[in-house]
């Protein structure tokens, strides 16, 4: 008896957007033509490939190189991002200075200018004659067309993302959490470590996996300042591209598969990482 | 003296939050702050708490000066409004981290946790984490985390403001009686004169920044020491006079001029429960209707309406108004049997004199 009644008073409740039924049918079908088709299409197509023609063409050492270059430099591009945006997010929510609005206008730079305008001034930045490269190269560090020419890179373009979703989140930080653990004795290192940084934890992993896949399918931008040598400074991405401009789809799509699986694989740790950060959430 | 302000101002830029105000709490007192907002009440809370520094005067805790100690040294408990929990720690997390800061060892926090938990009824919910309580439990949480460092004063803000009804009766009792028990000096914040009467031991009233009266509840109350005190505690009726052949009239009502000459105005003030009220209408002085009767419990508020409209509010039992067979709409008579004497200019809080004044019955005189 029960069960009928508590479905009609579900179904009576308001709603803004009509039916269930359609909007879950158009997210469905939404979903499909853009992710999940393109997808089923690349694993199609890759199935035409036998297991050990696909392994020797996904392993080259070029190809391992590329993977390498293209993950460890995302990994650390992104890492700098968290660190450095927490820092600049934290500054933008809690001080009031001149200049501030500017700041954070700024901040989606790196969203507004065209990839390869970036690549290009960060690369000209970077040469030995450029403005910090004239300083920069003689010390020894190398900017531009090297692997750390690649982070920063990567690091520019990945900037907003957890300057951005940490900053609402801030914003609703109660000031009076940090007063109750000062009023409890606790000095500005312990509040931050044990009070403040856990909650922002699970944003700050949420910024990090976007500006890390972000880097992962960053192409624009590196190109330029990378210098582009295989097994130095040449990105998966980039590998990729050669192996169509050389008709070598087999190839291209074996590359292109592994990205996949492994981006899907980090992304899925990274998400199974910031629910634990968020345990405590409702 | 646990706690001493002496001439504490407390100014935020071009305002001043807090004037001037020196008040002292005895050791072991239960004190009400109590104000309508924006009248200081919280910044000089803060200022206990080290959480604001005085722009002049000084604050002692235990005869120390503690203007440039800072709060993690005041060995205070605070209780903010919204609670303030750590959410990412359960309660026996929040209630050990006054004790962690403080480097107690293991054993003796798990004993003071057990405590405190005990105390505030919170057994069985340790591992919860605060999104998982109530509102009344988060309270209690916010309070055992304050208290478990044993602090010399416990200090909340606005304690029982996010509350509803029901719970912020059980919690002023269970206040009231956890005070009783630990005996630990403690000031709360309140804008509910009637919390702030039934709960503290003593009372501090603020407005505007400065400090009105300090009392006991029934001190404030019987003894306003002016007019923001005697209208911000409990009703009362304020009359505009004005004196003509010789007394001090409005409409139908007169009182005596009190010095004053033809023509000068003059304000009074009196309680609700200074107002007898008959069904018989020859018993008092003045004639009305009673317009409306609120249900308050025990006691019941009634509005008199007079032939010329003035209202006046008045209090009075349950048993007298059924003995006297009371219904809306009744004719009554009363009279006023004590009132006070405010001062003349409008602004002015303070009044020039406090007197009572008895107006004997006047049977049989029309009006």
């Amino acid at each position: 008896m029960t069960a009928p009644f508590t479905l009609s008073v579900r179904e009576r409740k308001f709603n803004a957007l009509p039916g269930f039924s359609l909007t879950l049918g158009y997210t469905l079908c939404y979903l499909s033509a853009l992710v999940l088709l393109p997808l089923a299409g690349l694993l199609l197509r890759v199935s035409s490939l036998s297991w050990a023609d696909f392994w020797r063409l996904a392993t080259t050492g070029r190809a391992l190189a590329a993977y390498r270059l293209t993950f460890g430099a995302s990994f650390l591009a992104a890492l700098a991002n968290a660190v450095f945006g927490t820092i600049l997010a934290w500054v933008l929510v809690r001080y009031r200075f001149p200049g501030r609005r500017l700041v954070d206008a700024l901040v989606d730079f790196p969203f507004a200018l065209p990839t390869a305008v970036a690549g290009l001034t960060l690369a000209s930045l970077f040469s030995a004659h450029g403005w910090l490269g004239r300083f920069l190269v003689p010390l020894g560090i190398q900017g531009a067309f090297t692997p750390l020419g690649v982070v920063i890179a990567l690091t520019f373009v990945g900037m907003p993302f957890v300057v951005r979703s940490l900053q609402p989140v801030l914003e609703n930080l109660e000031r009076d959490v940090e007063e109750a653990a000062a009023t409890l004795g606790a000095g500005r290192l312990r509040t931050f470590l044990r009070v403040i940084g856990p909650v922002l934890l699970p944003t700050v992993i949420t910024g990090f996996a976007q500006a890390f896949a972000r880097a992962v399918g960053e192409y624009g931008s590196v190109i330029f300042i990378a210098g582009n040598k295989p097994y130095a400074s040449e990105i998966a991405p980039l590998l990729l591209v050669i192996r169509l401009e050389e008709y070598d789809y087999a190839g291209a799509l074996a590359l292109a598969v592994v990205l996949l699986t492994i981006s899907f694989a980090l992304l899925i740790t990274i998400h199974l990482l910031e629910h634990w950060a968020g345990r405590y959430q409702p | 003296m646990s706690i001493e302000l002496k001439n504490v101002t407390k100014k935020f830029g071009e305002v001043t939050a807090v004037q001037e105000v020196s008040f002292s709490v005895r050791d072991g007192e239960l004190m009400g702050l109590l104000g309508p907002s924006g009248g200081g009440k919280t910044t000089v809370l803060r200022m206990i708490a080290g959480l604001e520094v005085p722009s002049q005067g000084d604050i002692f805790i235990r005869g120390r000066r503690v203007n440039a100690l800072p709060v993690q040294k005041r060995n205070i408990g605070f209780v903010f409004q919204n609670y303030a929990l750590f959410q990412n720690m359960s309660v026996r997390g929040n209630i050990a981290f006054g004790l962690n800061v403080r480097k107690w060892q293991r054993p003796d926090i798990e004993v003071r946790v057990r405590e405190l938990l005990a105390l505030l009824g919170l057994e069985g919910l340790e591992q919860r984490y605060p999104h998982q309580l109530s509102g009344g439990q988060r309270q209690r949480v916010a309070i055992a985390r304050a208290l478990a460092p044993r602090p010399g004063v416990l200090l909340l803000d606005e304690p029982f403001g996010a509350v509803d009804a029901k719970i912020r009766q059980e919690l002023r009792e269970w206040l009231v009686r956890l005070h009783h028990e630990l005996n630990v000096t403690t000031l709360f914040v309140t804008h509910d004169q009637e919390e702030a009467l039934e709960v503290s031991d003593r009372i501090a009233i603020f407005s505007r920044g400065g400090l009105e009266q300090v009392g006991s509840p029934r001190e404030v109350y019987e003894q306003p020491a002016n007019e923001f005190v005697a209208r911000f505690i409990g009703v009362l009726n304020v009359l505009e006079l004005e004196v003509r052949d010789g007394r001090a009239r409005v409409n139908e009502l007169a009182f005596p001029s009190h010095g004053r000459t033809e023509g000068q105005r003059l304000r009074i003030g009196f309680r609700p429960y200074a107002v007898p009220i008959s069904a018989d209408v020859h018993a008092y002085r003045y004639r009305a209707l009673l317009r409306r009767t609120f249900f308050l419990g025990v006691m019941l508020r009634v509005e008199l309406e007079l032939p010329s409209g003035l209202i006046i509010r008045a209090r009075m039992t349950k048993e007298d108004y059924t003995r006297e067979n009371l219904h809306d709409g009744a004719p009554v008579s009363f009279q006023i049997r004590q009132y006070r004497v405010l001062s003349g200019d409008d602004d002015a809080l303070r009044p020039e004199v406090a007197t009572v004044h008895d107006l004997p019955p006047m049977v049989g005189e029309g009006i």
